[in-house]
């Protein structure tokens, strides 16, 4: 993280408009890829994304000085983007869900195209087994393993202590396991070329 | 666990991460900046999806109009880095339909009325009847008038060229003078209009044509003077045998 909690607050409150540039630099991708996989919501990630920072912003503008130092601006504007994402998929409830995210997937270290597409077809197949954990397991996993947030931050988005937060991980790990569990590996994924790729490791 | 031959979940799911897509800043923040307009500079401010306001830098200094753009869409804004591709062209040209406008928070009628408006070309002048009649609410005449005073994208959306068919300008936001200067830097020949107007003449005709149009219609202002017939009302040309230009689609506005 280029830039810290501290002064990204510091920034804000010395020009909110200006500070949350920085903001929106900073914790985009965070905001966005919660959106994506911690919801499994209907509409787009990216304006589910746009709406929490929006949210975000017109809360921050009644804010003081004090509040604002007292900010823990990152699991704050989690916890924004996943009632964002549930109100989202409360209210669509009956249109089909996308699973498209165009574009702007990490791009996986491959080879060429084919083991592109395997690796694209796997981490959709990780995405689908993700989105049908529990929603306190699968908000505790994306927010550990897919966006590296501190325990302690995760605990204050899921309102436990740190102790129940660490547990839900575990347990949602454990989950994603057991349900590749009992496969040999070259079960593993959808797409039979991808486990090609990971035996020639 | 995993066998050593897969690769481990918790490196599985870092993948799952999505970068930033390009402008998605752009998304959240809107820009703004000074430009200069026809009349005066302008502000001008946008979003990702389009144009969301304008104020005349003579009415309003920056501080007041990024503070009013804050308070009234609840988004924060800061100065641009570069200009909105097409926005001098469009301020120079007078074809503000050129650009893509953000008119979230209105309502579909007052989108409705300012979507007909954007149609008016340059030099040109509608009545609010005709804007009435574009939008399929030719009673609505009043309300239009009130729509287009809370447009919030003035010049670029030509509110300025919706005049009163009694040949009088009627109100702006920015105040009547403003609008005349408006229409007179872009070559409206308002003075022709009004004494047209005090005449009686509302719809000008060609004798050789047969087609009438909105006196400051680019065709009627074609027709060589002997040509030239004036209406009062549509139906009298239309009885004398003349249809409806289709370039200005002149209605049954009533004058006043």
């Amino acid at each position: 993280m280029a830039v810290s909690d501290a002064e990204i607050c510091r920034r804000l409150a010395t020009d909110l408009d200006r500070g949350f540039v920085d903001l929106v630099a900073a914790y985009g991708r965070i905001v966005l890829t919660v959106a994506a996989r911690a919801s499994s919501a209907t509409a787009d990630a990216e304006d589910l994304a746009a709406e929490a920072f929006l949210r975000a912003y017109r809360a921050l503008r009644g804010y003081d000085a004090a509040r604002l130092s007292e900010l823990q601006v990152r699991p704050w504007l989690v916890t924004i983007v996943l009632n964002v994402a549930r109100n989202a998929r409360r209210d669509a409830s009956r249109r089909p869900r996308t699973d498209t995210l165009g574009g702007h997937e990490v791009a996986a270290t491959t080879r060429d195209a084919a083991d592109l597409a395997a690796s694209a077809a796997a981490r959709a197949e990780l995405a689908g087994r993700l989105a049908a954990l529990p929603a306190k397991q699968r908000t505790a996993v994306v927010l550990r393993h897919v966006v590296d947030l501190p325990i302690a931050e995760i605990a204050v988005v899921l309102e436990c202590p740190e102790a129940t937060a660490r547990s839900h991980v575990a347990r949602g790990l454990a989950a994603l396991r057991a349900a590749y569990g009992g496969r040999d590996s070259k079960a593993v994924g959808l797409a039979g070329d991808g486990s090609k790729r990971r035996s020639e490791r | 666990m995993s066998s050593i031959s897969e690769v481990p979940i918790e490196e599985r799911l870092r993948q799952l991460a999505l970068g930033a897509p390009r402008g998605f800043s752009e998304r959240v923040v809107a820009r703004y900046t000074t430009i200069p307009g026809p009349v005066g500079e302008l502000h001008v401010a946008w979003t990702a999806i389009g144009v969301a306001a304008v104020e005349f830098a003579a009415r309003s200094d920056e501080e007041s109009f990024v503070a009013a753009f804050r308070r009234r869409r609840g988004r924060p804004i800061v100065p641009a880095a570069r200009p909105l591709a097409g926005l001098a062209a469009a301020l120079r040209s007078g074809r503000g339909a050129a650009l893509a406008y953000d008119l979230s928070g209105l309502s579909e009628f007052e989108r409705r009325v300012l979507g007909a408006t954007l149609s008016i070309p340059v030099g040109e002048v509608r009545p609010y009847a005709w804007v009435a009649a574009a939008i399929d609410r030719p009673r609505a005449v009043r309300a239009v008038g009130s729509a287009l005073g809370r447009n919030p994208v003035p010049v670029l959306i030509p509110c300025h060229r919706v005049t009163r068919s009694d040949g009088t300008i009627g109100n702006y936001g920015g105040g009547p003078a403003l609008k005349e200067a408006l229409l007179r830097a872009e070559g409206a020949n308002l003075d022709e209009l009004a004494a047209l107007a005090a005449a009686g003449v509302h719809y000008v005709g060609s004798a050789t044509t047969k087609i009438v149009c909105l006196p400051t219609c680019q065709q009627a202002r074609r027709i060589a003077p002997r040509h030239r017939r004036g209406f009062g009302a549509l139906a009298e040309a239309g009885s004398a045998g003349y249809r409806p230009c289709r370039r200005c689609r002149p209605g049954p506005g009533q004058p006043g």
